[in-house]
């Protein structure tokens, strides 16, 4: 943690000033007028270690624990998302290392999955979702106006939470990223990609038999594997899920563990998830965001052994969420 | 009384005993301390009040109605006298018409037969008895259910699933009436079909390539030979059908994917309306349009490239038909394509596939059953359509594929067939009939194949 350390002092001379009128406030509820004060006062990003520990949630500003990685591979600065006049992430700056498992976790509506989205402007599709912030992979902003969203969603994979096979064969679903992408030369070569893929997301014994069938007629976790299957065929670089387990039974959610933790071999992912356990079974580091804001980011065991906030620490022993 | 008047009565009548068995119910009510000590609430207590007392009342003049007329032609021709007893159906028929207009005054008594006048004064005095006791007997079952119904009223009884089941009878009743009217007119084409096909065999009619549905008043007239061969019609009525289809299908479908994927809210709260009111325009002013604008413009057109359009071309009919139909497609197809899971374009489009990549390789194959079904419903109202044909479509019935020929259709025929004086034994007249028979079994027939592609493939992305 090189730049933060310098940052924060003039950061936390700052503060003082929006907190009292914030305080009065009930918890559900955040203050625009204060906080957007406060923004603005900010400069760089910091991690903060402590002093927040007794905070309420309304005049919580900072990050606490380490928020970014000198192996970044996705840098966040300063994100706020809107949903029209309605502000769903508030100023959260994070990195996400290379080939590291980050969960993120937090009650519903915290903006977990409003900030997963953002990654891959999958956000673009919501006509009144509007991104501020920069965004970076490898140091190339995402969000510039040049950029092509149809590569980076090449580059930049997703899993969702319900299942979503196409209506098409098995074989189809896979073989959909790279014959839009051209990633197959000839019949052959596509035939590769799509055992392959399959392979990495074991599902092939189960459906080698049975390509040429419809995809929606697996069950739910092979459904879910099969998108893994289809999201790898294009060789991303970044594999989002979101809550990619939340509808399916343990088995299938056991498989599907196991599977992240042979991905990260060779992808970087972002997972989102309503299970702590799971949180703490697959991810590396885990990140705890609370009413659209970035709580805390620690290394996972950190987390659920000692939070460094009390509102993770709340969260992650059940007392709300 | 009449049964007009009586059916007036009946239901105020059941307003009243609506009133009144809400109104017992809520006196029932007040000593045990309000309306909660009530198994249901007052409303349902005065409804099932009302329903005892216009209900049967109600049947009982449906049933009347019927079988009134039945009753009395039966008793009036039984009673008859010798002289002017019928021998068969048809004079069976005059007979009764006579006496019938005879008791209604239409025929001057003067000059009729004495035993004829004594059948219709029967007729009058069957007839005042029968309006009489139908008065009196529902007068007497609403008053006794009336009675029933209020009698019924306690704390305890339980009005609500009462009412509840009456409800449910009522909704089958008017189920079943839709059906049987249905039923009714299939069977009645059915029978005059069946009389048509004793004189035209089935196989002449259904495989025949001509058609001219002369037949001959006199033995020696000329032309008359009446054919009745179905083959050119239908040619010409797939013909018709295919041009509106070409028109309709890929204008349609393409303004449903813009309007689903691709149109901003504002643009859809506009445009779809405007292309709805496509189908809000009758089918008269499209066909004037066609006949009267299209026609001469593609017969003009088809001149300056030296071809020959007839002026009622099949193309100007079909055209005209399809524009017709675009919003029937555009509607229904907008609908399956704005049911297919967000999920679904959300899987693609972050596989980095384009929005129209997204819509040609997953949103349409997801739609496409509902779509297909949607264009088969098209052709049913196409194979059906009328009114334009009729003004654009030409009369003669050519066997040809040419779409600048002119054609005629089943529907045209059926209509200069059935239109002015005609005598309704004829050959000529029953072809009709038979047309439309099997006009509708080819509707038919497409409508089930729409219904089971639709059904078939339905679940198949849930």
């Amino acid at each position: 943690m090189s730049p933060a350390d310098t940052a924060k002092p003039a950061k936390a001379a700052s503060k003082p000033a929006a907190k009292p009128a914030v305080k009065a406030a009930s918890k559900a509820k955040s203050k625009p007028k204060a906080k957007t004060a406060a923004i603005k006062t900010r400069k760089a990003v910091a991690p903060k270690i402590k002093a927040a520990q007794n905070l309420d949630i309304a005049d919580h500003q900072e990050t606490v624990g380490k928020s970014f990685s000198d192996n970044a591979k996705m840098t966040m600065r300063n994100i706020n998302v809107y949903y029209g006049d309605k502000q769903a992430i508030y100023d959260v700056s994070i990195d996400i290392a290379k080939n590291e498992v980050m969960a993120m976790i937090g009650p519903s509506g915290c903006g977990k999955s409003t900030f997963l989205r953002t990654l891959n402007r999958m956000n673009d599709t919501v006509e009144v979702c509007r991104v501020e912030g920069d965004i970076c992979m490898d140091g190339e902003n995402l969000y510039a106006p040049k950029l092509d969203v149809v590569e980076l969603r090449a580059r930049v994979g997703m899993v969702f939470q319900k299942p979503n096979p196409f209506p098409k064969s098995i074989y189809e679903n896979v073989a959909y990223g790279p014959k839009i992408h051209g990633l197959a030369d000839s019949r052959v070569d596509l035939d590769e990609i799509v055992e392959n893929s399959l392979r990495k997301a074991s599902l092939w014994e189960e459906v080698k038999e049975r390509l040429h069938q419809p995809g929606t007629g697996l069950s739910g976790g092979q459904q879910q594997r099969l998108c893994i299957a289809r999201a790898i065929a294009v060789s991303p670089e970044v594999i989002l899920m979101d809550e990619p387990c939340s509808a399916l039974d343990p088995i299938a959610t056991a498989k599907i563990e196991e599977l992240i933790e042979e991905l990260s071999e060779n992808f970087t992912i972002a997972i989102v998830t309503h299970s702590m356990q799971q949180a703490a079974r697959v991810s590396h580091r885990t990140a705890y965001f609370h009413l659209g804001k970035l709580i805390e980011v620690n290394p996972t065991e950190q987390v659920f052994t000692m939070p460094q906030h009390q509102l993770t620490e709340a969260y992650i022993t059940g007392r709300f969420g | 009384m009449q049964a007009t008047n009586i059916l007036i009565l009946l239901f105020g009548f059941g307003a009243l005993a609506f009133y009144l068995g809400r109104g017992r119910s809520l006196a029932i009510a007040a000593p045990l301390g309000g309306i909660r000590k009530l198994h249901s609430l007052p409303s349902y207590y005065g409804m099932h009040t009302a329903f005892w007392c216009a209900l049967p009342s109600l049947i009982l003049l449906a049933l009347w109605m019927i079988f009134d007329e039945p009753v009395i032609n039966s008793i009036v021709i039984g009673a008859a006298a010798t002289d002017i007893a019928p021998s068969d159906t048809a004079s069976y028929n005059l007979l009764l018409n006579k006496i019938g207009n005879l008791a209604d005054g239409v025929l001057p008594r003067a000059g009729q037969s004495g035993s004829l006048i004594a059948a219709a004064d029967h007729m009058i005095y069957l007839r005042e008895i029968s309006r009489w006791s139908l008065t009196l007997l529902a007068l007497v079952f609403s008053a006794a259910g009336l009675f029933l119904g209020l009698s019924r009223i306690a704390s305890g009884f339980r009005a609500r699933p009462a009412v509840e089941k009456v409800m449910q009878n009522l909704l089958l009743a008017c189920a079943c009436l839709a059906i049987f009217t249905t039923l009714g007119i299939v069977l009645s084409v059915l029978f005059e079909s069946i009389q048509f096909f004793r004189s035209v065999p089935v196989t002449d009619f259904v495989f025949g390539l001509d058609w001219s549905p002369q037949t001959a008043i006199r033995e020696d007239q000329v032309g008359s030979s009446g054919s009745f061969g179905a083959v050119p019609l239908f040619v010409g009525t797939l013909l018709v059908s295919a041009v509106a289809m070409v028109v309709a299908v890929p204008i349609g479908l393409m303004s449903a994917i813009y309007l689903a994927e691709y149109a901003s809210k504002r643009v859809r709260t506009v445009a779809k309306p405007a292309l709805e009111v496509l189908a809000g325009i009758p089918t008269v002013v499209y066909g004037f349009f066609a006949a009267l604008t299209v026609a001469p413009f593609l017969r003009d057109l088809g001149s300056s490239f030296g071809l020959t359009v007839s002026s009622e071309s099949a193309l100007a009919a079909g055209g005209v038909m399809g524009v017709m139909i675009i919003p029937f497609i555009s509607s229904l197809a907008d609908d399956v394509i704005t049911a297919v899971p967000q999920s679904m374009r959300d899987g693609s489009l972050a596989m980095g596939a384009t929005h129209s990549e997204t819509v040609r390789r997953v949103v349409i194959p997801a739609a496409l059953p509902g779509i297909v079904g949607g264009i088969m419903l098209a052709v049913s109202r196409a194979i059906g359509e009328t009114m334009i044909v009729v003004m654009a479509a030409g009369m003669a019935a050519k066997l040809t594929a040419n779409p600048l020929d002119s054609v005629t259709t089943v529907t045209v025929q059926i209509v200069t067939l059935l239109t002015g004086d005609q005598e309704f034994d004829s050959p000529k007249t029953l072809a009709a009939f038979a047309l439309g028979l099997m006009l509708f079994i080819v509707t038919l027939l497409l409508n089930i194949f729409a219904l089971h592609i639709v059904k078939k493939y339905r679940e198949q992305y849930e």
